[in-house]
């Protein structure tokens, strides 16, 4: 019975006017939430726990700079499966959203490398290091731009979400390997370097807050999906009726 | 997948080839700036023999990938604008056969001559005399990976404005394993080291580009052809 | 309707673009020995159809089967401007069964004598011609041709429908798209099939 339900509205999301529904109502939501959890992240990175044993307090831009590099990841995971059934299934509204994933993918991902560089600077001295996590992210970055760059190339704006999904599989594929391949320089040219971050060192206490900023990213990346998937769709179709017709609506 | 029949995708390797040699000074191009590059890197950052080492396994590696990508931009827009290329997509022929012919005669014209001319990019760059085999072997393996990866991001900007730029961006972040792996094995040879597991890691990485960037090729060909 | 010998076959088909139909689902059947002529108002997508018939684009929708094998000749001729006009020929020969000699088939189109020119020195209707002339080398029961009359004199135009002509003699098809001359064939061998769109026109 909720098997049925469920189908029944994963379809209603494919419909244009439902889904500019859907994004409206549910958004805001989803702002509040990322608002409360990163308020309180916060706090608890600035306030609750204690200074890192070795870095003091300059260590806790990791609770910003960390949570945004899984989430840069995680964003490029949901685009290529989204690009993926776009491909096959040529749904209009997942070419849209795999579409509105990259901008968001490439802000996280600068957020990133910009925490990574505060943080190197008090550390190492300067504001760029040759470490493998963020060679990566440079990379990722990269990657994000040229899908970014080839969608706004086309007029045709179905027609270049489908070329740009081609781009985003071929990046899909390629991303382990960069990833693989950056470690493997980083560690023949510069021996052990100091990680920005030892995963097995991490006292518990310092857990909770990153818990927390993970949720926020998390509740970022649905709710700036949804909007910016919600503009794009009216933008494509600002000549149609149901766009006058709700924008008319609200006013 | 349509079937493949021999003749047509050797007539057009052929074709390629000769168009290639028709226009030579444009096929050249590649190898000058081969020799632009290892001559000018040098005068940039001084002659001292150590340095200069240690940079050469890099400076042939970001040559034969500058060389690869001037050649990119003729490699599809031509047909595209004269009208041959739709006819790969008449019939029932296998277009994969001739995307393959294409990449082929794109190596034979960038990838090749690096291949030719690196024992003597070797020799001015200081690298070691045992380490020549090495540099010999990765770009053996790993230009066609270039052709193949640079033919995709071509084949995807085949239809935008500002293409060249767009394919730039587009190419660098896949090849990099193929940069690391190939000057990596390179530089542990230079270091008396065995660069047995690089190489692999480079031959697997050309293997993989050789069964999927075709596909992906082929469906952007015809994407962009709308 | 034996469907068995018809040279190609399709129904419902339709094409998309900027997320719209192009134009409404067509249904079309070449018979042996037959013109299919395309009509319908500039716009409404006739090179869009011949082009999903080459197999160039996939419909969008609907079925289509090749039951032979086909030629296709667009707005451009598809010939290599740095190449002679027999090497462009030679070419095309080796893609399909080949057919006619090359010196046959230039002078069938009127350019005897100019195999040895490279074909970004041809005029416009000279290109168009030896465009032309890629259908005679090889053998393809299915010749789709788009606008074949443009850019020719009336002398040209009359060779194109020699090649029609001679085309359907021998039990083949031509299907084709025009919106100024109609081919000068036996009419009972000549077949309208009409386009329409529901679009409005204004794509901003």
């Amino acid at each position: 019975m909720i098997w049925k339900k469920l189908k029944l509205w994963f379809h209603m999301l494919g419909s244009a006017p439902y889904f500019y529904g859907f994004s409206r109502r549910v958004a805001p939501w989803l702002w509040a939430g990322f608002a409360i959890t990163t308020l309180y992240g916060i706090y608890l990175a600035l306030y609750v726990v204690p200074p890192d044993y070795q870095q003091g307090d300059s260590a806790r831009i990791l609770y910003i700079h960390v949570p945004s590099a899984w989430q840069a990841m995680f964003i490029y995971g949901v685009m290529a499966i989204l690009a993926v059934i776009a491909l096959i299934w040529r749904i209009r509204l997942t070419e849209i959203m795999a579409m509105s994933c990259a901008p968001i993918g490439a802000a996280l991902t600068l957020v990133c490398l910009a925490t990574g560089s505060l943080w190197g600077k008090p550390m190492w001295g300067t504001w760029w290091e040759w470490d493998a996590r963020l060679t990566s992210m440079l990379i990722l970055l990269f990657i994000y731009i040229g899908i970014m760059g080839l969608y706004a190339a086309f007029d045709d704006k179905r027609k270049g979400a489908r070329i740009a999904c081609v781009l985003v599989l071929a990046g899909a594929v390629n991303i382990p390997i960069i990833h693989f391949s950056v470690e493997w320089w980083n560690t023949l040219h510069q021996g052990q370097t100091i990680r920005l971050i030892g995963e097995s060192s991490m006292d518990p206490s310092m857990l909770p807050p990153l818990l927390w900023m993970v949720v926020a990213t998390k509740l970022f990346f649905g709710a700036a999906l949804l909007d910016r998937a919600r503009n794009e769709l009216i933008d494509q179709d600002r000549n149609k009726k149901w766009v006058s017709e709700r924008i008319l609506e609200a006013a | 997948m349509k079937p493949a029949h021999g003749r047509p995708i050797a007539a057009l390797f052929r074709r390629d080839m000769k168009l290639a040699f028709r226009r030579l000074g444009e096929s050249l191009l590649p190898l000058f700036f081969l020799f632009t590059v290892i001559v000018l890197i040098p005068l940039g950052v001084g002659p001292g023999p150590n340095l200069l080492a240690r940079m050469a396994p890099g400076m042939v590696w970001v040559a034969a990938l500058l060389a690869s990508l001037l050649a990119l931009e003729h490699l599809f827009r031509p047909d595209l604008e004269d009208g041959t290329l739709e006819q790969w997509f008449v019939g029932n022929d296998s277009v994969y056969g001739r995307v393959m012919a294409r990449l082929l005669s794109h190596w034979l014209i960038t990838g090749l001559p690096v291949i030719v001319f690196s024992p003597l990019a070797a020799e001015m760059l200081n690298l070691p005399d045992h380490a020549l085999g090495t540099l010999i072997l990765t770009l053996l393996i790993g230009t066609p990976a270039l052709s193949l990866l640079g033919g995709l991001a071509a084949a995807l900007t085949l239809s935008t404005r500002g293409a060249s730029v767009l394919l730039s961006i587009l190419i660098f972040p896949l090849v990099v394993p193929l940069v690391i792996f190939a000057t990596g094995a390179v530089s542990m040879t230079a270091d008396n080291l065995d660069p047995g597991a690089y190489i692999g890691l480079l031959g697997a990485f050309t293997i993989l580009a050789l069964t999927l960037a075709p596909l992906g090729i082929a469906a952007a060909l015809r994407m962009n052809l709308e | 309707m034996n469907r068995s010998n018809h040279l190609l076959s399709g129904s419902r088909l339709e094409f998309h673009r900027y997320g719209e139909p192009v134009f409404d689902p067509v249904d079309i059947d070449l018979e042996p020995g037959t013109v299919i002529v395309l009509t319908g108002p500039n716009g409404v997508g006739k090179t869009t159809l011949l082009r999903l018939l080459a197999g160039i684009l996939a419909p969008v929708a609907g079925k289509l089967t090749h039951h032979a094998d086909v030629s296709f000749v667009g707005h451009q001729p598809a010939v290599k401007s740095d190449l002679t006009c027999r090497e462009n020929l030679a070419y095309e020969r080796e893609v399909g069964p080949p057919a006619m000699p090359i010196a046959e088939a230039l002078a069938m189109v009127g350019l005897a004598g100019l195999g040895s020119r490279p074909a970004r020195a041809l005029s416009a209707g000279q290109r168009k011609r030896l465009g032309l002339s890629r259908l005679l080398v090889r053998n393809a029961p299915v010749w789709l041709l788009d606008e074949p009359y443009a850019s020719l004199d009336d002398a040209g135009c009359e060779r194109v429908d020699e090649l029609i002509a001679s085309q359907i003699d021998s039990d083949q098809g031509v299907i084709l798209a025009t919106h100024q001359r109609h081919p000068h064939v036996d009419a009972e061998r000549v077949v309208q099939v009409r386009l329409s769109t529901q679009r409005t026109g204004d794509r901003s």
